[in-house]
């Protein structure tokens, strides 16, 4: 049987009430939102923290998803099936949706938030990659109030985030932009698995040329997650299969697989271009139908 | 620590561990085994309950965190001695050989059912796609859940 070990409890009744607990309990204290990162990694003793702090009740106060002066913000309660079920992601921010079908499976999306998925940071995040994609913003609160990170800053290498021991992620905004079109695609074992490998693509089009671009990777140890190689040979260019080539090239050149039961690195290699390749052309169709 | 929970309608209240896990709490302080144990990995979905409706794997909620939920498990599937559409379903169409899958399924069926209660084949098999069937049964369970969805009738 597997069990967490012992541990002591304590439910926090609001954002500011979490922050002073954890200030209080130390670094010893973490935090469990939807648990179903945390607590197979507490079962499997890759984490034994003295304190938990249940922020369950808080699912009301950060599960939410507002349009707010050109960017979109996004509580770090808000639930994987929320945000797969949303209308404004599904038609702005479409890598969201992308990603969420097949993060996990639907039972688990009822549970998993994307704070607690963004904070766990496993290699193989999709959302990581998701939010550094589309440049995210991650708000962090503390007790001397909130400070902004992008994902760069925020993705310290596995395991490894920038929010401190008596910190919190409140909330992901990620910057709504015109005549564009974002997506995500993973190649996976089966249903739940974590990915072989995964790309995220955004493109920003302004008289039909690539004026902005974001390209991260998954599962494939890169360095960091967004990988400006691939993204520096799109700006300035028109769209076109050619190009979107090259880029998977650079793709696949700046990541660093290894292999394990999921495969060789040269596996892991090739479907990093082509993953590369299909969410560029995904992504730049969106931003064409955004135009239009 | 104390932890009251409400399953299928009546509140529970136990002095456990904080660690108590929502299946555990179930089967060893309840009795109620119709929730099956099994991957330990909330990888096999034979642990799955409502709450609040909704299907989650309780192998990986804790007992204390469910005391916010109204908990839901197989055995609260039957309402006045009748059982749910979802479970003369798997009983008509075969959607059970071992069994050890099924309490998880039925009620994951139950919940689709509440939301969508005309779903597609294709829907029916996105639902349960976090679930494992180990004697690989998935096509009768589609056509038990199937059978729920043309047989609830709410009068019967």
């Amino acid at each position: 049987m597997q069990v967490p070990a012992p541990f002591e409890y304590a439910r926090a009744t609001s954002v500011d009430n979490a922050i002073e607990l954890l200030s209080e309990l130390g670094p010893e204290a973490r935090l469990l939102a939807g648990g179903h990162s945390l607590l197979p990694m507490m079962k499997l003793r890759l984490a034994s923290p003295e304190y938990l702090i249940d922020i369950d009740p808080l699912a009301d106060e950060l599960g939410y998803l507002i349009e707010d002066d050109h960017e979109v913000r996004i509580g770090a309660m808000t639930r994987h099936r929320d945000l797969l079920e949303s209308g404004l992601l599904a038609q702005r921010l479409a890598i969201f949706t992308d990603a969420e079908r097949v993060i996990a499976d639907p039972v688990v999306r009822n549970r998993g938030t994307i704070g607690g998925a963004l904070c766990q940071a496993d290699p193989s995040e999709d959302l990581i990659a998701v939010c550094a994609a589309v440049g995210g913003q991650m708000v962090i609160r503390g007790l001397a109030g909130d400070r902004v990170v992008g994902m760069r800053d925020f993705y310290r290498g596995p395991y490894r985030t920038a929010v401190g021991a008596a910190e919190m992620l409140v909330e992901i905004r990620v910057p709504l932009l015109e005549q564009s079109g974002s997506a995500y695609e993973k190649v996976d074992r089966r249903v739940g698995d974590w990915a072989v490998a995964a790309a995220g693509a955004s493109i920003t089009l302004v008289q039909r040329k690539i004026a902005a671009a974001g390209i991260a990777l998954a599962a494939v140890g890169a360095r960091e997650v967004t990988c400006a190689e691939a993204a520096d040979v799109l700006v300035g260019q028109p769209p076109s299969d050619e190009l979107f080539a090259r880029a998977a090239r650079a793709a696949q050149e700046a990541c660093e697989p290894i292999a394990d039961q999921r495969g060789s690195a040269e596996y892991k290699r090739h479907v990093v271009g082509v993953l590369t390749e299909r969410t560029l052309r995904r992504a730049a169709e969106r931003a064409r139908a955004e135009q239009e | 620590m104390q932890v009251t929970v409400m399953v299928n309608d009546t509140d529970y209240t136990r002095d456990v561990e904080p660690r108590m896990l929502l299946v555990h709490f179930l089967r060893d302080e309840l009795g109620l085994t119709g929730t099956h144990w099994g991957c330990d990995t909330s990888n096999c979905g034979t642990c799955v309950v409502l709450m609040d409706g909704e299907p989650v794997k309780s192998c990986t909620v804790l007992a204390a965190t469910a005391s916010r939920y109204a908990v839901r498990t197989v055995e609260g599937l039957e309402v006045d001695g009748q059982l749910d559409p979802v479970q003369r379903g798997f009983t008509e169409e075969h959607g059970l050989q071992c069994g050890f899958c099924t309490p998880g399924m039925m009620l994951t069926a139950r919940a689709l059912l509440d939301r969508n209660p005309d779903p597609t084949d294709a829907e029916i098999r996105e639902a349960i796609s976090g679930q494992i069937c180990r004697c690989t049964g998935y096509a009768t369970i589609v056509r038990s859940i199937r059978w729920a969805a043309e047989h609830s009738n709410p009068e019967v």
